[in-house]
């Protein structure tokens, strides 16, 4: 069946988009318009989104479940006189599992809630890290998060909240992983329910785990307080291995050694020499030759602070707040830091201000003293970059 | 000597409820907002966990309910029937 009208929507313009090789979400959303006629509606939505070059969504408002500030996305359409089914089409932000995880029973009986209250359609995952189910009208919002929590799924965050936190598979299947992120990720989840669903903030707040600087979860452009995992000591070499890549025609010196940016590697034809103080742990190397290099054996993370994609200002990348943290400190460590952090933020953060971006205001020097943290070299952002100040190699019998 | 004894939660609810009703067509107030009034008002006779809990009391009863505006605001919930 298509539709109540019965009829195939019209959609000339975004057929282009199903052209090409790659997937389409046209091809999905007319997939999912075979049963459901608010589907169908929301291609017709697009089309005229298209042919006019301008959107028709409105979103934010009212909507929510009972006791609950976050984890539904109020949207409405302002055409919807003609597009009934869409004209109520919210949002609802499941927390995800950490690191992604779900039985295929677990995927099946989410789908199964969202059929029968929802338009079937599901984005997994948003670059929140949630899944994401699109479009219900506000009478279904209660009954879906009913059913939802019987399955054992909560909302996530949305607003002016601690997000839900996201973490990279880590120790579940990376052999990088310098700490337990998925584990991290559960407890920081767990620890922080009331300010994940009861909004207290002057604007988000976003903590991502990522559990080697690979950084699969890009947290360190996307969270405002970013955990990445290190080491401290030296990078494991395997020289029989580092050997093997060089007869199997690894050209050590141009794939490697040049492409370092810190240029703290050399290679004689024979040996791998790695100057590890020198080593900003970009992985760059690591990734070349798995088999050869491993991370360092003492392991945890650097606690990294104000990263942020663009929306009131400008992207910013997080910078170094603790340089190190042992992985078995983590979650104690970061529990008294964000209390303190919150604690600085609530106080002088202005509406709708990042927390990155009330570092800028005031400057670092301000907030370390508002949070009681010493500076360190480490929370230079761009060491060796002032052009006043001049490094240079000592010469020999100088100091 | 300073008073110390601590406002009862229910007392916080029903100031935090009338800042609302007060404001409500002419300020948006966040949660933060409503915590800085009350400490304001009754110094360390009131805490932030106490103004968290008072806040829990008005939206789990609908007196209040959460708004999305570009941030998080605390409104009176809308009159039945009115379009949102």
């Amino acid at each position: 069946m298509a539709n109540d009208s019965g009829e195939k929507p019209e959609t000339k313009m975004l057929d282009e988009l199903e052209k090409g090789p790659w997937p389409s979400f046209v091809k999905e959303i007319k997939s999912a318009g075979q049963t459901s006629a608010s589907a169908q509606d929301l291609l017709r939505q697009l089309e005229l989104s298209y042919q006019e070059k301008k959107g028709h969504w409105k979103h934010g408002g009212l909507v929510g479940v009972l006791g609950y500030g976050g984890g539904v996305i109020g949207r409405y359409s302002d055409a919807g006189d003609q597009f009934p089914k869409v004209a109520q089409f919210h949002t609802l932000r499941v927390n995800q599992p950490a690191g992604w995880f779900y039985t295929s029973d677990a995927i099946r009986t989410l789908c199964d809630i969202w059929e029968r209250h929802g338009s079937g359609l599901t984005n997994m995952h948003g670059s929140t890290g949630d899944l994401i189910l699109l479009g219900t009208g506000t009478a279904e919002l209660e009954p879906t998060f009913q059913e939802l929590a019987q399955a054992g799924f909560d909302l996530g965050g949305s607003g002016s909240a601690f997000r839900t936190p996201s973490c990279c598979v880590g120790m579940a299947r990376c052999e990088w992983a310098c700490y337990d992120a998925m584990k991290l990720c559960y407890d920081l989840t767990m620890a922080y329910q009331d300010e994940m669903h009861r909004p207290p903030f002057p604007y988000k707040f976003k903590v991502k785990c990522a559990a080697c600087p690979n950084d699969c979860v890009a947290a360190i452009a996307r969270a405002d307080l970013s955990i990445i995992g290190t080491w401290k000591d030296e990078i494991q070499v395997d020289e029989s291995a580092v050997n093997e890549y060089a007869s199997a025609g690894l050209n050590l010196q141009k794939d490697v050694c040049d492409l370092c940016p810190s240029k703290c590697m050399a290679w004689d034809g024979h040996k791998l020499s790695i100057e590890n103080h020198e080593c900003v742990r970009c992985m760059h190397c690591i990734n070349v030759m798995p088999k050869a290099l491993r991370p360092g054996k003492e392991r945890g993370a650097v606690i990294m602070i104000g990263g942020k994609a663009p929306i009131m200002q400008g992207a910013l990348l997080s910078s170094v707040l603790v340089p190190f943290v042992p992985a078995e400190e983590l979650m104690d460590t970061l529990k008294e830091l964000i209390r303190r952090i919150w604690d600085f933020w609530d106080e002088y953060g202005n509406n709708r201000e990042r927390v990155g971006e009330l570092i800028q205001r005031v400057g670092l020097p301000v907030f370390l003293d508002g949070i009681g943290l010493d500076p360190v070299p480490e929370m230079v952002s761009a060491p060796r970059d002032n052009p006043y100040i001049y490094f240079q190699v000592a010469k020999d019998g100088e100091k | 000597m300073t008073d110390t004894t601590s406002v009862p939660i229910e007392i916080l609810a029903e100031e935090m409820y009338q800042l609302v009703a007060d404001c409500a067509g002419k300020k948006n107030l966040k949660p933060g907002d409503l915590t800085k009034e009350m400490i304001a008002k009754h110094g360390p006779a009131c805490s932030k966990d106490d103004c968290k809990k008072a806040l829990r009391i008005l939206i789990d009863s609908s007196r209040c309910v959460y708004s999305y505006l570009g941030g998080t605001y605390i409104q009176l919930p809308p009159k039945p029937g009115s379009e949102i």
